[in-house]
């Protein structure tokens, strides 16, 4: 199965639970399993949250890009935005880096995203904005076709 | 699928109760409804039920430690319970039960920090 789907939403708080509910009703023909379904919302909310934070600064007039695309059991789930970039990848890469340590961020982002998900990809460019590209094979159905 | 809080005092205990979805967007409500909390009422040490929190990213992972340092600075502890899997794999991952303690259940909580319940 091959499927495809793309939103764009204001990058406000409250489309942050938009997020996560959008991926997991879309990806729930692949009958992820709990774990899962957890994992996948966990990272839709950790880069959306970052866009909003990071990227956008919560300034509220701009957009998140949210892509998912399905082919089999594979997931890969894009979140753009067209913000200020980020830096110095490497450093928000390191677990309990936050570049905003006053607003009580845990700096486990990316830590989680690595965690959850079998592969993450960042392109950022200063003023331009960041891509996260994240990708899971689903484990139940890669049983199924081993 | 919004967070709902609840504030108890039991004695010298603040029971923090939450239910539904902690992120960003309610991240900070909150940290400031925890803070006042804390300070409007003579108690210390704290007790945070997650039995009906169904989903926490990384912002509740930041209030918790949030918390944890501020009660802990004063002199007092935190304990979290009634965890379910899908928010443990979180707390797991981050080593928050390094420094705060689990445990079971609300009344193993109160009883651990010596309220007759």
């Amino acid at each position: 199965m091959k499927n495809h789907m793309r939103i764009e939403f204001a990058s406000i708080s409250q489309n942050e639970s938009l997020a996560r509910i959008a991926v997991a009703s879309f990806i729930s023909p692949l009958n992820p399993t709990m774990d899962e379904l957890t994992d996948i919302k966990t990272v839709v909310s950790e880069a959306v949250t970052n866009a909003i934070i990071h990227g956008y600064e919560e300034n509220p007039d701009q957009y998140v890009i949210l892509e998912c695309r399905i082919e089999d059991s594979q997931i890969e789930i894009t979140i753009r935005d067209h913000g200020a970039g980020i830096e110095n990848i490497e450093e928000a890469r390191e677990p309990l880096f936050t570049s905003k340590p006053e607003w009580e961020r845990s700096g486990m982002g990316f830590t989680i995203m690595e965690n959850f998900m079998d592969q993450v990809e960042i392109q950022s460019s200063k003023d331009e904005g960041t891509t996260i590209t994240l990708s899971k094979q689903l484990t139940s159905t890669k049983a199924i076709f081993n | 699928m919004s967070l709902s809080v609840e504030f108890i005092i039991k004695e010298s205990v603040l029971l923090v109760r939450l239910e539904g979805e902690l992120d960003h967007h309610e991240a900070t409500n909150l940290r400031e409804e925890w803070q006042a909390q804390l300070a409007q009422n003579q108690v210390g040490h704290v007790i945070v039920n997650l039995e009906k929190l169904t989903f926490m990213d990384s912002s509740g992972l930041g209030v918790m430690l949030g918390r944890y340092k501020e009660i802990q600075a004063a002199g007092w502890e935190m304990v979290i319970c009634s965890i379910s899997p899908e928010v443990r794999r979180l707390f797991d991952l981050s080593g928050m039960f390094k420094i705060v303690k689990l445990v079971d259940n609300e009344d193993f909580a109160l009883q651990m920090l010596g309220v007759a319940s």
